[in-house]
């Protein structure tokens, strides 16, 4: 700790932090733009300048950038010195020079850094009388709007795509006065990351395309606390609001989880909420002509649901509380968890380590602490996106120390360690069935079958030495591997193993956890991450029952009139031919979605269901950790949340389970009590009856405009707002001003500050946690001093099958998730269907590039178009699972020429 | 007095009195305009009398509220008790020789018991309302209507001495000689202040305020139980005037170019005219400064009027 | 209490003053300028709309009665694609106006905008539009802005260079 004076105030802080994070963490109003808290400093836009003076004596002082200024004890400066003042408002007038009259139609007016900091430092007036230099813009693909005449040369953007994201294709060109920003050709941006320049860039250079779409001013949305349903990871969005459409998704800081940053999927992908395809009606088969309505519906199916011969089938998609419902509502025997086979091995296979294993598995925040990485078949940029993220921060770790040690510079003069690193990286190492974004920064990779990499896993496991058997007939090189992987991993302090359904192998999380364990046992503070592929993969997993195939069974056996499928498209999950099949048996099918899907075809009765946009619930994300999202607004007409559908259902069919069962709260607190794992699970959130001085956290800000004209076409007199009974936030801008608890933050918003970088504001300390600790409860912990229960079991080398391919799952971040897809933009970054092979199968099946190839898969017959890569093995064949287009689940599966 | 009779002049008295109540309200909205230079309303007929239909229609024909934490009885019957009293107050007004509803022989202690019961409608509609504007409006109505009750009785023995009479019939043919203005002008002002007070007429309207209480006792009234109450105001403006009339300026008395009932209309005319210009000009004085007004100066004028009076009877 | 007497003396004399009312549906205010009337939305000299949806107007009112929707044409050019005033609501306090960086939305002396029905007091953009640059002739907001729209690129605007060459090696 160290003392140090801010205009004769005397303040105790952390030593070796810089001056401009201290000053921000102590709540001053300090401007700046090129430091960011998650990229450091570089000391390029000499806008946070303070006085700085030698001791009480000097009243001359000198202008120090506050960025660039380790805190020391005793430190003396002043923030409203006078000279440093105007130095500042200089500064910003340096940079207005150019800034074209721009506000009233840039996307970033009314959240933009440069406003704010603009108003903080009092420039108000142009003094710069000639012309503007203008720039010409670039198409930057559909999720990035370019407009670089606004830019100001923070270099944030480079900064956070290249060296933070490890994007490639955006740099800065030419020099002086004239730098630009941009790729060396018009293009789409690459990185999976690219949206984060919107929030990164201080001002309306990158601005969000889909927002542009349907633009609205950040005071005009009605946003809530969200968590991101685009992979098993759970990032905390913020999702926002306005006219009935959801418009925005921003990343919503959380100190453990995702931090300040988000991938484009989790950006761009909401646009399903809006999509026409939507499902907004009742419907029931055969009573098409007209509207129905709810109390009907549930009338009607009444008597449909006998008990016994109803099944349910849940949904990894679909949130806890819907799923927990839904168990009751059929009773646990006729639940059944709907996730295809493949899936629920490996859930139930993941959950099994992390309850009985004693290894730790990290928040992203923690793993990018991590100074050893090992992937085992997991293709993380396109699996689970922001812990690749993580990764590459953790992958810098090694090398950044060596930087500090030998150069004593604090980590955050970004530009500084950066150049001591030069292109070193920590030991990282991938094994996989095809080459991965992150190859580039990897110290070996190695692409292989999955199950090759089970063996080489458990080879390096072997070496470790955990008490299995060593692996047979393996190669030269696969040995040599094994032991660089297990030398470098014993070299770490905080290894970290990843691995996850990415290949669809349970032998590659079961060697995982191996490693992991052994490690651990070696005394290393190991983590292990394994990746779940949907939101709530593991919360299902959790909540616990029967396989789909069961069910599948039951209903083709006959034993089963009524199914009611929960948020689900089972053609995701059985193949078409038993999914028609099990339809065929069913008389009623029940489907609570939003989306017409397959699934909707077939379905005899649809319940419209709210999306994460139109509800509440919680997930669990593929760390254990349970995060509540919240309703950002009134699903319109009969749209409503699955679990209160499926509690009304129960109210009519006088279910006892659900009795007394009617809002959110009465949902968590049954589901809290239902079991162990889920205790404490209802206190996720403050309950709907908190408040803070009286009032509940208003979704609006402060500024929300236009309520007594936007709906005034359709009715002059005002419709009463919505009410929230399930939550403790409103759908107005009336309530508490102030700060909310963290784990309901609607949007981040501080006087002066409108820009996403107000988060400073609500932290304890910049980059550290929220105010009231980081939301969200971690259901697992690892068993400390557990003995591990290692897994023996090693599969054979894998050998091509003569006439078969293995199909193998291949996954894109743009594509393989069914929702994200409904999203123009993301649909535009959808690659077409296709199969990989390895060019010499190719040549064997008499088939080239873009050529058609007939496979047939359990029997049944398909057409893919053919790409080959030599770096996938032989006898495989990659199938890029859940894309439009591709028919085949249940991969890996071999497929028969 | 024949029975016939009788009723026609009670008819008659009640027609002329709730056409005058409500004619007021047009004339009122006229004079204001003419001495505030404006035209007020001149639209619905000609000169825009027919505001007078038209507000009445309006009155009629509103929805009748009556707030759902309103104690509904009280509510109710606050506003008929104003009306009732000041038509019972009329009943001792000699309008002309013999045209009289009742000729009491204690007329003067009658009205000054009605015009007290007018009271209980400020304070039960205001208690009743259940609303805190309600509530405070009917507070300071009580507290400024018992006060001014006091002197606007003592103010009175004066004609009383002098006439020695309660009967107002009595009164008028004892002013034959002069009227009562003269000898009694200290006794006049008093009761001309407590009658625009009794009436919680501008400057007096303590009880309504509407710029501090909303409309004070009545904020939660709508309708026709409004209208009573707005209707009891132009009534007892009527009565006071009446009374200044009657007590002072020798009631239906005057040359006899003109018929007696003509005289007393048309005073009584000038004193519902000089209430109109009070309201035009004056502001509203504060609580305490009424109050003040009332016991500290008018009380103890009122006495010493009263000692005075009673001494030079005594002498004379 | 003489001041009082004077006042009510003073007051009665009013009634022989001159009236200063205008007997209005037959005789006309003449109305400032700047009086605060119908609202409109202008257009550019060139005749385009002004209004380019920034939702600042929206944020001034204070009776939040101006909704809208931005969106843009294909050479981008930003409109409305809605605008709404709910004038049951309007206050005419002008803020819209002076929030209004492109001088699009003006307050009009004309008052006259009474309907028997309420709902037709909400007004779409098609009823607010006027074929007329209102009180500021001449402003043109796209000809001082940075974007590029049809007819007018980059550097095209006044007081902008021609873009930059990044190429170039010149200083």
């Amino acid at each position: 700790m160290a003392i140090i004076h801010i205009d004769g105030k005397s303040y105790e802080v952390k030593e070796g932090k810089n001056l401009l994070e201290t000053c921000l963490s102590l709540g001053l109003d300090l401007p700046y733009f090129c430091w960011h808290p998650a990229l450091g400093s570089v000391g390029a836009c000499r806008q946070c300048a303070v006085k700085s003076f030698k001791d009480e004596k000097d009243t001359k002082g000198k202008l120090i950038m506050s960025c660039m200024e380790p805190v020391k004890d005793q430190l003396r400066i002043s923030v409203s010195d006078k000279e440093a003042a105007a130095f500042r408002e200089q500064v910003i007038g340096w940079l207005m020079t150019n800034h074209p009259h721009d506000c009233a139609v840039c996307d970033e007016g009314g959240s933009c850094h440069l406003q704010d900091m603009t108003v903080m430092t009092g420039h108000s007036y142009r003094n710069y009388h000639f012309s503007k230099r203008t720039y010409k813009n670039q198409y930057l693909g559909p999720f990035l709007n370019h407009e670089m005449n606004r830019c100001i040369q923070c270099y944030r953007c480079v900064r956070f795509y290249k060296d933070f994201a490890g994007g490639k294709d955006l740099d800065v060109f030419a020099a002086h006065n004239h730098v630009y920003f941009g790729r060396y050709k018009e293009g789409t941006l690459e990185s999976e990351f690219s949206g984060n320049l919107a929030e990164v860039c201080p001002t309306g250079v990158f601005t969000d395309k889909t927002l542009k779409q349907h633009y609205t001013r950040k005071w005009d949305m009605t946003y809530a606390p969200s968590i991101c349903q685009g992979c098993g990871l759970g990032c905390n969005i913020i999702a926002g609001e306005r006219y009935g459409s959801l418009r925005q998704i921003s990343s919503r800081y959380n100190g453990a989880v995702n931090g300040y940053f988000l991938c484009d999927r989790g950006r761009y992908g909401y646009e399903f909420v809006n999509s026409e395809r939507r499902i907004r009606e009742v419907a029931i088969r055969g009573l098409m002509d007209h509207a129905i309505d709810p109390g009907a519906a549930l009338q009607y199916l009444q008597d449909k649901l006998p008990p016994g011969r109803t099944i349910g089938i849940g949904s990894p998609r679909a949130s806890l509380e819907s799923n927990f419902v839904l168990q009751q509502l059929v009773g646990d025997d006729n639940f059944y968890l709907g996730m295809s086979d493949a899936e629920h091995d490996l859930a139930t296979l993941a959950l099994k380590i992390l309850k009985n294993g004693p290894v730790r598995t990290p928040s992203m925040q923690e793993a990018a602490t991590a100074d050893a990485v090992l992937i085992l078949g997991e293709d993380l940029l396109n699996t689970a996106p922001m812990m690749a993220l993580s990764v590459r921060q953790a992958v810098r770790k090694q090398p950044l120390q060596d930087a500090m040690n030998t150069t004593h510079v604090p980590a955050w003069q970004d530009a500084a360690v950066r150049e001591a690193m030069q292109d070193k990286h920590g030991p990282f190492y991938i094994l996989h069935i095809q080459p991965t974004g992150l190859d580039e920064i990897a110290t070996r990779t190695y692409h292989t079958a999955p199950d090759n990499i089970t063996r080489i896993g458990f080879a390096v496991s072997q070496l470790l030495g955990a008490p299995v058997a060593a692996v047979k007939d393996l190669s030269e090189e696969e040995q040599q591997l094994a032991q660089a992987i297990a030398d470098a991993l014993l070299a770490a302090e905080r290894p970290l193993i990843i691995a996850g359904y990415g290949c669809g192998c349970e032998g590659t999380m079961r060697e995982a956890a191996n490693i992991s364990w052994a490690l651990q046992q070696k005394g290393k503070a190991a983590m292990l991450v394994l990746t779940t592929p949907e939101c709530n993969s593991l919360g299902l997993e959790m909540l616990g029952s029967h396989r789909l195939e069961t069910a599948v069974t039951a209903v083709l056996d006959g034993d089963i009139d009524t199914v009611i499928i929960l948020e689900n498209d089972l053609y995701r999950r059985l193949d078409r031919h038993i999914a028609d099949q099990f339809f065929q048996h069913c008389k009623e099918v029940v489907l609570l979605d939003h989306l017409y899907n397959a699934t909707a075809e077939k379905a005899t009765v649809l319940l419209p269901a709210g999306t994460f946009a139109e509800s509440d619930g919680t997930l669990v994300n593929n760390e254990g950790r349970a995060q509540r999202f919240f309703q950002v607004f009134a699903g319109s007409g009969v749209v409503q949340e699955s679990w209160r559908w499926l509690l009304q259902l129960g109210a009519a069919t006088n279910n006892a389970r659900l009795k007394n069962l009617v809002y959110l709260d009465d949902v968590t607190q049954a589901l809290a009590q239902s079991s162990a794992i889920f205790a404490g699970i209802d206190q996720l959130t403050p309950p709907a009856d908190f408040r803070i001085a009286g009032q509940k956290i208003p979704r609006e800000p402060h500024r929300y405009s236009g309520r007594t004209a936007m709906l005034a076409n359709v009715n002059v007199s005002e419709p009463k707002p919505p009410e929230d009974a399930d939550t403790a936030m409103s759908f107005t801008m009336e309530g508490y001003r102030g700060e909310p608890p963290s784990s309901m933050i609607p949007f981040f918003w501080w006087p002066g500050w409108n820009s996403v970088q107000s988060i400073n504001k609500y932290q304890t300390e910049v980059g550290s946690s929220l105010h009231d600790g980081d939301s969200g409860k971690r259901l697992i912990e690892p068993k400390a001093n557990g003995q591990a229960p290692y897994f023996s079991y090693s599969p054979d080398n894998f050998v091509p099958l003569a006439g078969h391919l293995m199909l193998v799952p291949l996954y894109h971040i743009f594509g393989s998730e069914e929702l994200s897809v409904h999203t123009p933009a993301v649909a535009e970054r959808m690659p077409a269907p296709y199969i990989l092979l390895n060019p010499e199968d190719a040549q064997r099946y008499q088939v080239v590039e873009s050529h058609q190839l007939q496979l047939s898969v359990n029997g049944h017959p398909y057409t893919f178009t053919v790409k080959t890569d030599a770096r996938l093995h032989k006898g495989m064949a990659g199938l890029p699972v859940g894309l439009p287009g591709i028919e085949v689940v249940g991969v890996p599966v071999l497929g028969k020429l | 007095m024949s029975t016939g009779h009788y009723w026609l002049v009670i008819g008659g008295v009640l027609f002329v009195i709730l056409n005058t109540a409500a004619g007021l309200i047009w004339l009122e909205r006229r004079m204001l305009a003419l001495w505030q230079d404006r035209y007020g309303p001149n639209r619905a007929g000609p000169f825009g009398l027919f505001i007078v239909l038209a507000d009445t229609i309006k009155l009629f024909f509103k929805e009748d509220w009556i707030p759902p934490f309103a104690d509904k009885v009280v509510f109710v019957f606050a506003p008929a008790v104003v009306v009732a009293s000041v038509l019972l107050s009329f009943t001792i007004i000699p309008f002309a020789p013999n045209v009289v509803v009742a000729d009491f022989n204690v007329g003067v202690l009658f009205f000054l018991a009605m015009s007290s019961m007018g009271v209980y409608s400020i304070v039960l509609g205001g208690w009743a309302s259940n609303n805190k504007y309600a509530l405070l409006g009917a507070m300071r109505g009580a507290s400024q209507m018992i006060s001014y009750e006091v002197f606007m009785g003592l103010s009175l023995m004066g004609v009383v001495i002098l006439s020695g009479s309660f009967n107002l019939s009595e009164i008028v043919a004892a002013q034959k000689n002069g009227w009562y203005i003269l000898p009694q002008c200290v006794g006049f002002f008093i009761f001309l202040i407590a009658g625009i007070a009794e009436t919680h007429r501008l400057p007096f309207d303590i009880p309504e305020a509407e710029s501090e209480l909303v409309a004070g006792f009545h904020s939660e009234y709508s309708g026709m139980k409004f209208g009573m109450i707005f209707i009891g105001e132009y009534m007892g403006i009527t009565l006071i005037s009446s009374m200044v009339v009657t007590l002072y300026f020798g009631g239906w008395l005057g040359p006899a170019f003109l018929p007696p009932v003509i005289w007393f209309v048309l005073k009584t005319f000038v004193f519902i005219m000089l209430f109109i210009l009070l309201r035009a000009s004056m502001p509203r004085p504060r609580y305490d400064q009424l109050m003040e007004y009332g016991w500290k100066i008018l009380f103890p004028l009122s006495l010493v009027n009263l000692l005075i009076t009673a001494a030079i009877k005594l002498l004379i | 209490m003489f001041s009082l007497l004077r006042s009510m003396w003073l007051v009665f004399l009013h009634m022989f003053h001159k009236r200063e009312t205008y007997q209005y549906p037959e005789e006309r205010a003449p109305l400032p300028a700047r009086w605060r009337g119908r609202i409109a939305l202008t257009r550019d000299p060139d005749g385009g709309e002004r209004c380019v949806g920034c939702y600042l107007c929206a944020a001034a009112c204070p009776v939040d009665c101006i909704s809208l929707q931005a969106t843009e044409d294909e050479h981008g050019r930003r409109y409305p694609e809605f605008f709404r005033i709910n004038f049951s609501r309007c206050i005419f306090c002008g803020s819209c106006e002076e929030a209004c960086p492109t001088y699009a939305i003006q307050l009009l002396p004309d008052f006259e905008m009474a309907e028997y029905n309420r709902q037709n007091l909400v007004y779409e953009k098609e009823n607010l539009l006027i074929n007329s640059e209102g009180k500021y002739p001449g402003y043109n907001y796209y000809r001082v802005a940075g974007m590029a729209i049809d007819g007018k690129a980059k550097g095209e605007a006044e007081h902008e260079e021609p873009p930059v060459d990044i190429k170039s090696l010149l200083p």
